[in-house]
């Protein structure tokens, strides 16, 4: 028991210090997205409902299987291509960041223009993504575009 | 009501700590003990008597592989690494191996070893390579081209050969879709009438293993309805093909309203089948459910998770649980492991994606026992933990993930692992 006594001292800087890192962080001004709190909410269920099997709670996808949307140039960069993957799906071959993936996507065309709006900005504003929200009126302007 | 101070509440933490402290450390403490007493195993849990080691790390995305009886080793990898598609292995006395040499500019999954020759796949080619008496490959550059053009899709497209005693080789062609849907993967989709595609996907095929230039008019549809299959081996016993079945996915993303996450996480069964000629196992039209231990119609075709469907497919012979991606099948004739394990069937899970947002399983080599030539008893773990982790949850955090075997001609067991490239061996000393 003697050991006791030596940890008696470290315990108690502990507690001490554990006391003011109690303040809790406010994310939605760390959040790069002003009034997207709501929008966010609902990216995520809907990423719960439709995304989360093949692309995993984490973001990371499957290895030769389905891409990770963490850090991914599709996610991250310009919406439209990204946009165009939701509308159409994805089943013929590409290279995503110098590795490939083999299962198809299918098209989520029937969902909202909202919904694809929030599920894309929650991919955009997770995993490690910190990128613009995706809006309705974007989503309008591709669908236009594709029916041309 | 009960109130305690400030100070009460820190003296009981304080307690509190330092129990909780001094049983950690004793426990460690023991726990190291035990730890340096026993070989790691290089980080796989065996049963009592077995060891395991790593005798490469080659990051290259090791898939099949087969041991000479000279102990060369050949490994066939998903991707060329340094433009060579198969890599040659030489083991020294310390349980090292290194890589001396390698051919074959293709990616792939398939190796097997007969008859004087070395049999090889691409995703859509069989080739061979005369070996001389020491096993050496005669001409690495200058391959037979045994079979051509078969369909590979996006999904499932790997090639798994395995050949018989009479002269044929067999192989695995996958169906490029999850279930047959008009629509591949989305929500409600039904299943195509018919499912055209069955005609040149979607089953194992029969060529000659000596007739150069074969195409699909040249060979047999020896089974169909057989989704994807990755493990198969030919069964001396009854001198007849066993093949392991990856099950469809996503029932519950698909089906939300039949079935749960829960019940999607599980179903269907991954299956082991024997193939006799002609036979169907019922892809895309029914799933095995080994719960209810029944033939079910897929929703895709008017199922609802407990209609049966027809009687005509035949059923496994082993059901394990689902996802788990049975991508290596081997039935041990050697003499080095106990009885038990004479002719029985390793089977090596890859390891599961499709459970999300259950935790994934699999990532493990079971055991079947045999007896004359059909299952003898329940299925069991054999080697665990190569994902190096308690519980995966998505396949990315698991560190190795098994997918070959091969049997050594001293009976050892050499499994593959295509993350890192690990080759392990697995010897038995009582």
């Amino acid at each position: 028991m003697t050991k006791n006594i030596f940890v008696f001292p470290i315990l108690l800087m502990m507690v001490a210090s554990a006391q003011p890192s109690d303040k809790v962080v406010d994310m939605s001004k760390v959040n790069p997205i002003s009034d997207s709190s709501a929008a966010l909410k609902r990216g995520k269920a809907l990423y719960a409902t439709y995304c989360l099997t093949c692309h995993q709670a984490d973001g990371g996808g499957v290895p030769n299987l389905n891409p990770p949307l963490i850090q991914t140039s599709f996610v991250t960069g310009n919406k439209e291509p990204l946009i165009k993957i939701i509308l159409k799906g994805l089943s013929t071959h590409i290279d995503i960041d110098g590795e490939s993936y083999s299962n198809n996507m299918p098209p989520f065309e029937w969902l909202k223009d909202q919904e694809i709006a929030d599920v894309l900005t929650y991919i955009r504003n997770n995993f490690g993504n910190k990128e613009s929200a995706v809006v309705k009126t974007e989503l309008q302007k591709v669908r236009s575009s594709l029916k041309k | 009501m009960l109130r305690f101070s400030f100070r009460t509440v820190v003296l009981l933490l304080v307690i509190l700590g330092c129990s909780t402290f001094y049983a950690f450390t004793s426990q460690t403490k023991n726990k190291n003990t035990f730890l340096s007493a026993l070989p790691d195993n290089a980080g796989l849990k065996l049963p009592s008597g077995f060891s395991a080691v790593k005798i490469i790390d080659s990051s290259a995305r090791t898939r099949h592989l087969v041991v000479t009886p000279q102990g060369i080793i050949y490994v066939k990898l998903a991707r060329p690494k340094d433009g060579k598609g198969i890599l040659i292995l030489h083991e020294d006395s310390h349980g090292k191996a290194t890589i001396t040499g390698g051919f074959g500019n293709y990616g792939g999954t398939g190796i097997f070893l007969k008859n004087g020759y070395l049999y090889a796949s691409s995703n859509e080619e069989i080739f061979r390579y005369k070996l001389n008496e020491k096993y050496e490959v005669i001409n690495p550059d200058d391959p037979e081209k045994i079979v051509t053009g078969l369909k590979a899709g996006r999904q499932h497209e790997t090639k798994s050969i395995v050949l018989d005693n009479d002269g044929n080789i067999y192989v695995n062609i996958g169906s490029p879709l999850n279930s047959c849907q008009e629509e591949d993967r989305k929500p409600g989709s039904m299943g195509i009438k018919g499912c055209p595609l069955l005609d040149s996907a979607g089953g194992i095929w029969q060529f000659r293993a000596d007739k150069l230039n074969q195409t699909y008019k040249d060979g047999i549809r020896y089974a169909t309805g057989l989704r994807n299959v990755v493990g198969l081996d030919w069964n001396q016993q009854n001198n007849s093909l066993f093949v392991m079945q990856h099950g469809r996915d996503q029932l519950h993303d698909l089906f939300p309203e039949m079935f749960t996450e829960k019940e999607s996480s599980l179903l269907p069964a991954e299956c082991m089948y024997v193939i006799q000629k002609g036979d169907n196992a019922g892809f895309p039209f029914i799933y095995y459910d080994q719960i209810q231990h029944k033939k079910i119609l897929a929703p895709e075709y008017g199922g609802n998770g407990k209609t049966e469907g027809s009687k005509q497919y035949i059923d496994p012979v082993v059901a394990f649980p689902g996802h788990m991606a049975p991508n290596g099948l081997l039935f041990y004739t050697g003499n080095m492991f106990p009885a038990k394990y004479k002719n029985g069937a390793f089977v090596a899970f890859h390891g599961s994606w499709n459970r999300a947002p259950e935790n994934q399983a699999g990532y493990f080599v079971a055991f079947v026992p045999f007896k004359n030539g059909k299952p003898s008893g329940d299925w069991e773990i054999f080697a665990n933990n190569f994902a190096g982790v308690d519980v995966v949850k998505s396949p990315r955090q698991a560190q190795h993930r098994p997918c070959g075997l091969a049997q050594g001609a001293d009976g050892a067991l050499y499994v593959s692992d295509d993350v890192k490239g690990t080759i392990y061996k697995i010897t038995y000393h009582p």
